[in-house]
């Protein structure tokens, strides 16, 4: 049997379910009389893309900015923290709990904290989404390092192989499966970091962008501004699958 | 006149220290390995066999004695003459055979060209000619296990340190890797040194046995294997053979 078959006809159903949400989206705002200020419909939505006022390509190319930005931020800081902490038994010790206990506070109560601290703009929002995605890629990091055999290091140290080495041939890869399952947690979440800091305090980015066209209530543009924020973090978490298919074998993904 | 050893122990101690109290890891280890001897290491868990290993393989440091290894005609270097097998194969997953063979001769930097030429050889005296690219989950537990001996080799270390390297396979496929080893180790012309709880396994495979017991740990016995070889599976009916292996069981307290 031909498995690219099977593989088409889901991907043929996804779209079809896509389609069926847009046409019951259409029918409910049609045949429910529902004003446009409470739900536009489909035709309305896209139509608000026309409006020049709204720089959409500008506001969806700022918040872009700082969740790719944020994103990669913390994935690098991530790794290269799990990475310290296997060179270190007493940092990790002393930091992991510490940072367990960060990994607790919700990120988005820091957001009036950090436009102290950074003013607004660009970079406070790339903060927000850095300090929301970096938890779950350095602790599943932590553990797939953790879970790598302390022979195959011995084995290494044997040869007298440098740490870079030992990163490069034997941590990285080992612990990749476990890095690509922080990392697609980590997508969501630079998401709703970013648009929290647009709520917070911003003067561009598709969630400001949502705040200015609230007070008119202009909601086409507000639904417009949600799906385009969607389709980011969908383009962000595709990568990162891909990324994932290209990486890491089949049998070794975790979750 | 004798030759000069290749490994020289002298009085080794092990000390580990933890917890707030101290652990005698290896108490008094006194014994000489001739170059291209196959020397095992028997006795019960907990007996310090696998840490006087590590000392060997310059991983630990010890806390007494002497410990000297290579000789004026055997030039030993601790940074790139040490082959090491775990009970388990560890191969990395993510990479095919003949990569992972390659893995100590890309940890020396020596030249990759020549070093594949070696691995396809090695690979070919293993008996798994035709498995190069292929990848570990697609070998059993022994195929595997012979893959981590190409590996141990690839770089010609003069010196190949085995842990358990068939503890974990069934009785069978373990009397197959014992006619293996001695096969390889023939070709090779390496001095290995085996770790092993296998009475029977020692004797087999020894010139030499050296025996351990477990608390306190201390080094019991030393004493030379005179049966005949090319050795066949045979040789295990052999009186001499009973005679070795029970001297082995009294000196653990078996008997």
């Amino acid at each position: 049997m031909n498995r690219a078959a099977p593989q088409a006809g889901r991907y043929a159903l996804a779209v079809l379910a896509h389609l069926a949400l847009l046409v019951a989206w259409y029918l409910f705002v049609r045949l429910g009389d529902v004003p446009q200020f409470v739900m536009p419909s489909p035709q309305a939505t896209f139509q608000a893309l026309l409006s020049p006022n709204y720089d959409w390509w500008a506001n969806t190319l700022v918040t872009g900015t700082e969740i790719f930005g944020g994103y990669l931020l913390a994935l690098v800081v991530g790794v290269v923290l799990a990475l310290v902490f296997t060179w270190s038994k007493t940092l990790e010790a002393l930091l992991l709990p510490v940072i367990v206990t960060l990994n607790m506070v919700p990120k988005v109560a820091l957001g009036p904290l950090i436009i102290v601290w950074f003013k607004y703009g660009v970079f406070p929002n790339t903060i927000m989404a850095f300090s929301i995605a970096v938890f779950p890629i350095l602790l599943t990091t932590a553990r797939g390092l953790r879970e790598i055999e302390p022979e195959l290091l011995d084995l290494v140290r044997s040869l007298r192989g440098t740490r870079w080495q030992l990163f490069t041939k034997i941590q990285l890869p080992g612990s990749l499966p476990y890095i690509f399952a922080g990392m697609k947690v980590a997508a969501i979440l630079a998401v709703a970091g970013a648009i929290v800091g647009e709520f917070l305090g911003s003067d561009k980015g598709l969630g400001y962008l949502m705040l200015q066209v609230q007070v008119t209530l202009d909601t086409p543009a507000m639904f417009m501004a949600v799906i385009l924020i969607t389709l980011l973090g969908m383009l962000l978490y595709d990568l990162v699958l891909l990324l994932e298919r290209l990486f890491v074998p089949k049998d070794a993904r975790v979750a | 006149m004798s030759v000069e050893p290749f490994i020289h122990l002298a009085g080794v101690r092990k000390i580990y220290r933890g917890g707030g109290h101290e652990h005698l890891a290896i108490s008094d280890a006194t014994f000489d390995v001739l170059p291209g001897e196959l020397v095992s290491l028997v006795g019960p868990s907990g007996c310090g066999k696998s840490t006087l290993l590590k000392i060997l393989a310059g991983l630990h440091p010890h806390d007494g004695g002497e410990v000297r290894i290579g000789s004026t005609t055997h030039h030993f270097d601790p940074a790139r003459d040490i082959g090491m097998v775990f009970q388990a194969p560890l191969l990395l997953k993510w990479r095919r055979i003949l990569d992972n063979v390659l893995l100590p001769a890309e940890l020396l930097g020596l030249p990759i060209a020549a070093a594949r030429e070696r691995a396809r050889e090695l690979l070919a005296l293993v008996g798994l000619g035709g498995y190069e690219q292929k990848y570990p989950y697609e070998l059993s537990g022994g195929m595997q296990q012979r893959a981590a001996i190409a590996r141990a080799l690839v770089h010609d270390p003069k010196l190949v340190l085995m842990d358990e390297p068939f503890g974990a396979l069934d009785a069978l496929t373990r009397e197959k890797m014992n006619l293996e080893l001695l096969r390889i180790w023939k070709e090779s012309g390496k001095t290995i040194v085996f770790v092993t709880h296998g009475i029977s396994e020692a004797v087999f495979l020894g010139t030499r046995v050296v025996v351990f017991t477990a608390g306190p740990a201390r080094m019991a016995d030393n004493f030379e294997i005179d049966l005949p070889r090319p050795r066949t599976l045979d040789l295990k009916t052999h009186e001499r053979f009973g005679v070795y292996t029970r001297r082995i069981y009294k000196l653990l307290g078996m008997e």
